[in-house]
């Protein structure tokens, strides 16, 4: 069995018009269960275009990429939906709750389409907001609660199904300095407590000290990959 | 897939709420396309109602021969006008054409009738006891006379509701009380029980009825001896009507000596003649009422399409959130086929209630009897969830194609 994500020379190539933008170029990479995996890199070096891949939203060009030991280059587009449900949550710079409807039911969205019966779906979603600190606030909508808070609602959509991966792009790109602080400080635990494998791209180094391992991509490769103790920043 | 389905008409409901003078402007074309519906359908109904009651009232299966050519548009001269048809040609129908179960005649002119120190104008029909049977008039009290009465030229009449009502106090019993007809007393053995308006639209309760054999002697004068105003006949299937009504033709003409090129010098009528006249103008409506109803139908189907195309625009977003957390293909289509139908229906609700009020109004006002039938509100059900179900297709088809990277992204 192995590693839980195991990538074999990616690629993927964008068609624009007659041009082919290259945003990856061959990307090796293998990432056990429960790890922290930040994605460093510049601007436009295909840290998104990666995500999009390991969270089953894209497929790569060329290559093969296995989650789990599927192979999730040859998946159907529904059956891609179905493995996100299942395995994998995200966590969005831009929060992308749904506008006008509650915490609640934003937080139970991803059990609405696994067909969760409907007292489970709430059960489960209040569970879920507790435990990213926001009981109390499940029918707020979104325009009433802080970008800390929507982003916490977030988490909460991306737990409540038990995903084995935790996606984050960019997570604190939109939050300010203590805001960022609380919510890494929830991924940390995600990790370290459930134990669920969390990869998150960042352009901060303060933030990218919270994984164990630091991964710098490069104009679609990978430019180094270093794992070292994660730095005791923050904290709660 | 239960709890996928009762959120989703949930959400919509909410969606619609929130946005309900825009849903109220999408809607309009379906409900006035729905409420037009159900108001033409239940006049329709009301007016074919009447038709058939007053078809009804003839008789069943009823053939009338009338003397004088069928002229253009129908019109003829007025019953008895002639002298072409004869008692003779009754009696020699009754025994050549086998297919007629009845044969009857009449004769009739407008009389005064007195009652006491009351008197009232009204058509007087020297009758066959068979014509009773052939136009199925009813007694509410009394009784017909009989062929006893008519050979003995017994001076015995019946009379119509009208008749009564004109010449007799409330509460008093006409049966056995006797009445004036150009001075000469008859009995009343029985009042008609009311048939209303017939498909021409005179009241057929103004009558009075005698025997035909004592009309001739004591009425209606002998200047025509042996001439009927009317023959009337009736067969015991409707099928059998076309071919009764040639047989008629042929031995008439026979009688009357046409030579072939020579037109009839009577009119056959039968029911099914009445009832296309009427059926003919309710079909006219009823073609310009679907007409009207398909048209707001179709513009409320477009509409419910583009403010459907502008809410997924709108939400290309959201629905990027939802595939990334898992909807499917199918997930995403349903929702937006849920809201259009939603959207339809909640139309096509109200254009039931408005088409009913509707009704209902053009009955008082108008006084026109209208019939609302429970088929045409479920028809009008049905109808606007399939308008939102062909509508709702291309934008929810649209909505369930996006590419979820590309709609996370979209701004
Ligand atoms: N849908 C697309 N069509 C064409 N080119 C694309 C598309 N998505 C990404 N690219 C290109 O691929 C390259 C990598 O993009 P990507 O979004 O992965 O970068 P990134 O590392 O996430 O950058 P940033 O830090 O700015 O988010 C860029 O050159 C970008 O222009
Ligand atoms: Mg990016």
């Amino acid at each position: 069995m192995g590693a839980l994500i195991h990538c074999q020379d990616l690629w993927k190539v964008y068609r624009l018009g007659d041009i082919g933008v290259q945003a990856l170029r061959g990307v090796s990479l293998s990432i056990e269960r429960g790890g922290f995996v930040a994605i460093m890199g510049a601007s436009g070096s295909g840290k998104s275009t990666l995500m999009n891949i390991l969270g089953c939203l894209d497929q790569p060009t060329r290559g093969t990429y296995l989650l789990d030991g599927l192979d999730i280059g040859k998946a159907g587009r529904d059956e891609l939906a179905e493995i996100r449900n299942l395995k994998i949550g995200f966590v969005f710079q831009s929060f992308n709750l749904i506008p006008r409807t509650s915490a609640l039911e934003n937080a139970q969205l991803p059990l609405f389409y696994r067909g969760v019966p409907l007292r489970q779906q709430r059960e489960r979603a209040a569970a879920a907001l507790a435990r990213v600190g926001l009981s109390g606030r499940e029918h707020h909508a979104p325009a009433q609660l802080s970008g800390g808070q929507q982003q916490r609602v977030a988490i909460a959509r991306a737990l409540v199904s038990q995903p084995s991966i935790l996606l984050a792009d960019e997570p604190t790109g939109n939050l300010d300095t203590e805001s960022s602080r609380e919510i890494m400080g929830i991924l940390d635990s995600l990790n370290r407590d459930d134990g669920i494998t969390i990869i998150l791209v960042t352009h901060e180094q303060d933030i990218a000290h919270y994984a164990a391992r630091q991964i710098v991509v490069k104009d679609g490769q990978i430019q180094s990959d270093r794992s070292g103790e994660p730095a005791p920043i923050g904290g709660h | 897939m239960g709890a996928f389905i009762w959120l989703t008409v949930l959400t919509a409901f909410r969606i619609l709420f929130r946005n309900r003078m825009r849903a109220g402007l999408t809607m309009l074309g379906i409900i006035i396309g729905v409420g037009a519906v159900i108001a033409m359908v239940s006049i329709g109904h009301g007016a074919k109602a009447v038709v058939q009651a007053q078809v009804a009232s003839m008789g069943t299966n009823v053939i009338i021969v009338l003397p004088g050519a069928t002229t253009v548009g129908g019109v003829r001269g007025s019953q008895g006008s002639g002298v072409t048809l004869t008692l003779s040609d009754a009696l020699e129908l009754k025994k050549r054409v086998p297919l007629l179960s009845e044969t009857g005649w009449s004769k009739r002119d407008v009389m005064q009738i007195v009652y006491g120190n009351k008197n009232w104008n009204t058509p007087v029909n020297g009758i066959s006891p068979s014509y009773l049977t052939i136009r199925d008039w009813s007694y509410s009290s009394g009784g017909p006379f009989t062929q006893a009465d008519m050979e003995a030229g017994a001076r015995v009449a019946l009379i119509g509701q009208t008749v009564v009502e004109n010449l007799y106090d409330v509460g008093e019993e006409p049966v056995g009380s006797v009445i004036r007809i150009k001075n000469v007393p008859f009995r009343v053995i029985g009042v008609l029980a009311p048939k209303g308006q017939s498909a021409q639209g005179s009241d057929q309760d103004d009558i009075i009825f005698i025997p035909f054999s004592t009309a001739e002697r004591k009425v209606l004068g002998t200047q025509f001896l042996g001439s009927v105003g009317a023959l009337f006949a009736s067969t015991d299937h409707p099928d059998d009507l076309p071919a009764a009504v040639e047989g008629i033709r042929e031995v008439l003409r026979a009688r009357h000596r046409l030579q072939p090129e020579q037109q009839d010098d009577f009119t056959i009528r039968t029911q099914v003649d009445i009832g296309l006249v009427q059926e003919g103008t309710s079909q006219t409506l009823t073609l310009m009422m679907f007409s009207v109803a398909s048209i707001s139908l179709l513009v409320g189907g477009i509409g419910i399409m583009n403010i459907l195309l502008v809410s997924v625009t709108e939400r290309t977003r959201e629905i990027g959130v939802r595939m990334a957390v898992g909807a499917k293909r199918r997930h995403i289509l349903m929702q937006f086929l849920i809201e259009a139908m939603t959207l339809s229906l909640v139309g096509g609700l109200l254009g039931i209630v408005f088409g009913v009020i509707g009704a209902q109004i053009t009955t008082v006002v108008a006084g026109w009897p209208t019939i609302i039938s429970a088929e045409s509100i479920l028809v009008a059900f049905f109808f606007s969830l399939a308008v939102g179900l062909f509508f709702g297709l291309y934008p929810a088809n649209k909505a369930s194609r996006l590419n979820p990277i590309e709609a996370l992204r979209y701004e």
